[in-house]
């Protein structure tokens, strides 16, 4: 289990993140929600070591986290951040590779290939990455997120996959894949964090959602216990819109999971 | 240039790994070439046979001058432009990959001057000011100083052009030149305080020369040159890491503020110490690693090696052209460094974001 409790985070006099409590257990698709500035992305490198709380305690496994080692962490938990730029043009095998080789793998060169494989870029291995579109560029990321933390349990461990916004410019088969592929990883007794803002898929997918805003905690639970509109108007200023269909001539497609 | 990277695209599998090797073992075979040009040109052609001949132990084929050529003159300066070529090649490799940005030349961004005041200081102040320390460092001061300095410009240049991890070409420069310019005024200081014999000295590190090599000097940086290649294989997956960015690299298990710190005292020995034993060589640094990402990809368990193997390399040849064009005078080595080396430099300015893509499928 990974835990954090009373996580507070202030830069320039503002408190991004207000004593937090999170809790990730395993098998659990955990969700954050929450407006822009929030401090979803915040809480995330918090959880992942990424950032220093200004207080508060993570802890992995009861570890506190500010005892294990990067290379340690490293075989725990896999992050894929909101966006990465490249300088260099490596080719999108040898990005999943990297995460492969964090993870000490004995063939990181067959587990990238099979990690690209699952994110549906079998024969983009010899792409530079540059040369990769926005939606593929995330998805090598997000390989080598997987390539990292290949097994949910590993020694009898579970391993944690941090996903901030791992929809994000991807189109809506690829948004329910990569959800897919998150969700049969906490199934298998991993464990899930992932930032959206789709609140459907928030909904489709998430064992628990946490709703942020201005670095509070306002709800968390269920979904049916999180998304109504007493929560969605105050944080998002949007009243009346849970389950109201859109006017009778406008079609809509609600991205929704093709197995559960 | 284009045609070796066409040969070298991407195999289909995306994994570098054949190349790499491949393209090492084609660089260690041109150092030896180059290694045996450079052993056997000059104004007394020492050929083939005879290297042999020395090399096996049966020196008697060779006349007396031509083994005090070859001991005394080649012997050293060869090993001299092997480490110094190594040196430079790896500290622009390194350096690029700290900063994460293709364009980062010790030379461009003032790591050089920094070290070149350091060294003039050194020969100025040597018996004066730096005397006792100069003392305890014997043979060592010089590289020693000129360390210190490429340390200190490479530490203020890391403070003052990177902002939360990241690096950009503009500041980059800039700040380099603001640096490099510092550390111009502090060498102009020291050449009015200095008197004839050191002012001769000091025009021979402007310039850049692997001319008075002797094995004082070889020996003299040997130790810096080891450490960085011994390092090598520690800091590789670390760079690769960092070029995601400092988080990725964290995520990926990297301690990414000690692979800085190394990286950058690294930089420091390998640059500071060439610096001080051949003065100032423009380019080797960007050329060649520039170069090896064409032909073999950014990684660095391949760059840096391969930078190391084609920077002797490159310098051993720069250095028997320096030799040969204008005999019986001696082209200053830079020249003809920064005659190759600018055009790319050029190339890879104006076309930043194209360069690397165009050359790749
Ligand atoms: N280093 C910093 N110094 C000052 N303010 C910061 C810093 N980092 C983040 N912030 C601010 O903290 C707030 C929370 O940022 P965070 O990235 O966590 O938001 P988020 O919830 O992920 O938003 P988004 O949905 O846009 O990704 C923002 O208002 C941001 O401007
Ligand atoms: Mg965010």
């Amino acid at each position: 289990m990974i835990s954090g409790e009373h996580i507070t985070v202030a830069r320039s006099g503002r408190k991004l993140l207000d004593n937090v409590g999170i809790d990730l257990r395993p098998g659990r698709f955990t969700v954050i929600i929450g407006p822009n500035g929030a401090g979803k992305s915040t809480l995330m490198k918090v959880v992942s070591g990424e950032m220093k709380p200004d207080t508060g305690f993570i802890s992995y496994y009861g570890t506190s986290i500010g005892l294990c080692q990067p290379a340690e962490l490293a075989r725990r938990r896999a992050v894929l951040p909101q966006a990465t730029q490249l300088a260099f043009p490596f080719t999108a095998l040898e990005i999943a590779r990297m995460g492969a080789v964090a993870q000490g793998a004995l063939n990181p060169t067959e587990q990238a290939r099979q990690a690209l494989a699952k994110v549906g870029l079998r024969g983009f291995e010899s792409r530079p990455y540059p040369s990769l579109s926005g939606g593929e560029q995330q998805r090598v990321q997000f390989a080598r997120a997987l390539a990292q933390v290949p097994q949910p349990i590993a020694d009898g461990i579970p391993r944690a996959l941090f996903l901030d916004e791992p929809t994000a410019s991807l189109d809506l088969g690829h948004q329910i894949s990569v959800l897919e592929i998150a969700r049969d990883f906490a199934s298998a007794g991993g464990i899930v964090l992932a930032i959206l803002h789709d609140l459907n898929l928030a909904a489709e997918f998430a064992d628990q959602l946490v709703v942020l805003n201005h670095g509070k905690i306002v709800a968390e639970g269920a979904c049916a216990e999180t998304v109504n509109d007493e929560i969605i108007a105050s944080v998002y200023g949007i009243a009346g819109a849970v389950g109201r269909l859109p006017a009778e001539h406008i079609p809509y497609v609600l991205p929704q999971s093709r197995h559960r | 240039m284009k045609a070796l990277a066409l040969a070298f695209r991407p195999a289909s599998s995306g994994d570098r790994t054949q190349q790499g090797v491949l393209v090492l073992i084609l660089l260690a075979v041109i150092l030896v070439v180059a290694c045996l040009i450079s052993l056997g040109v000059g104004p007394t052609g020492v050929g083939l046979r005879d290297l042999w001949a020395y090399a096996t132990g049966n020196a008697a084929s060779l006349s007396a001058q031509e083994r005090v050529i070859l001991e005394a003159v080649r012997l050293p300066r060869t090993a001299l432009g092997l480490l110094v070529g190594a040196g430079l090649a790896v500290s622009g490799a390194m350096m690029q990959g700290l900063f994460r940005n293709p364009l980062a030349d010790p030379g461009i961004v003032g790591v050089t001057s920094g070290a070149g005041s350091a060294a003039v200081a050194a020969i100025v102040l040597g018996n004066t000011v730096l005397a006792p320390v100069a003392m305890l460092l014997g043979n060592q001061f010089l590289p020693l100083m000129a360390f210190f300095g490429g340390l200190f410009n490479t530490w203020m240049l890391y403070l003052i052009a990177t902002r939360d991890g990241r690096t950009s070409t503009t500041t980059l420069i800039l700040s380099g030149i603001a640096i490099g310019a510092l550390s111009a005024a502090i060498m102009g200081l020291m050449i009015v305080m200095a008197d004839d014999r050191q002012l001769r000295d000091i025009t021979f590190w402007s310039l850049g020369s692997l001319g008075g090599a002797t094995f004082g000097r070889v020996l003299s940086i040997l130790p810096f040159i080891a450490i960085v290649l011994a390092i090598m294989p520690f800091v590789a997956r670390g760079l690769d890491a960092l070029i995601l960015g400092d988080a990725a690299a964290f995520h990926m298990g990297i301690p990414v503020q000690r692979l800085k710190t190394i990286v950058i005292v690294a930089v420091a020995a390998a640059c500071g110490s060439t610096v001080a034993v051949a003065g100032s060589i423009g380019f080797v640094g960007i050329v060649v690693p520039h170069l090896l990402r064409l032909a073999m990809g950014p990684s660095h368990r391949f760059l840096l090696p391969g930078s190391a193997l084609g920077g002797g390399a490159l310098l051993l040849i720069a250095d028997s052209v320096a030799r040969t064009v204008a005999a019986p005078a001696e082209l200053p080595i830079g020249v003809i460094t920064a005659l190759f080396g600018a055009p790319v430099f050029l190339f890879l300015l104006i076309g930043k974001k194209g360069v690397s893509m165009r050359d790749m499928p």
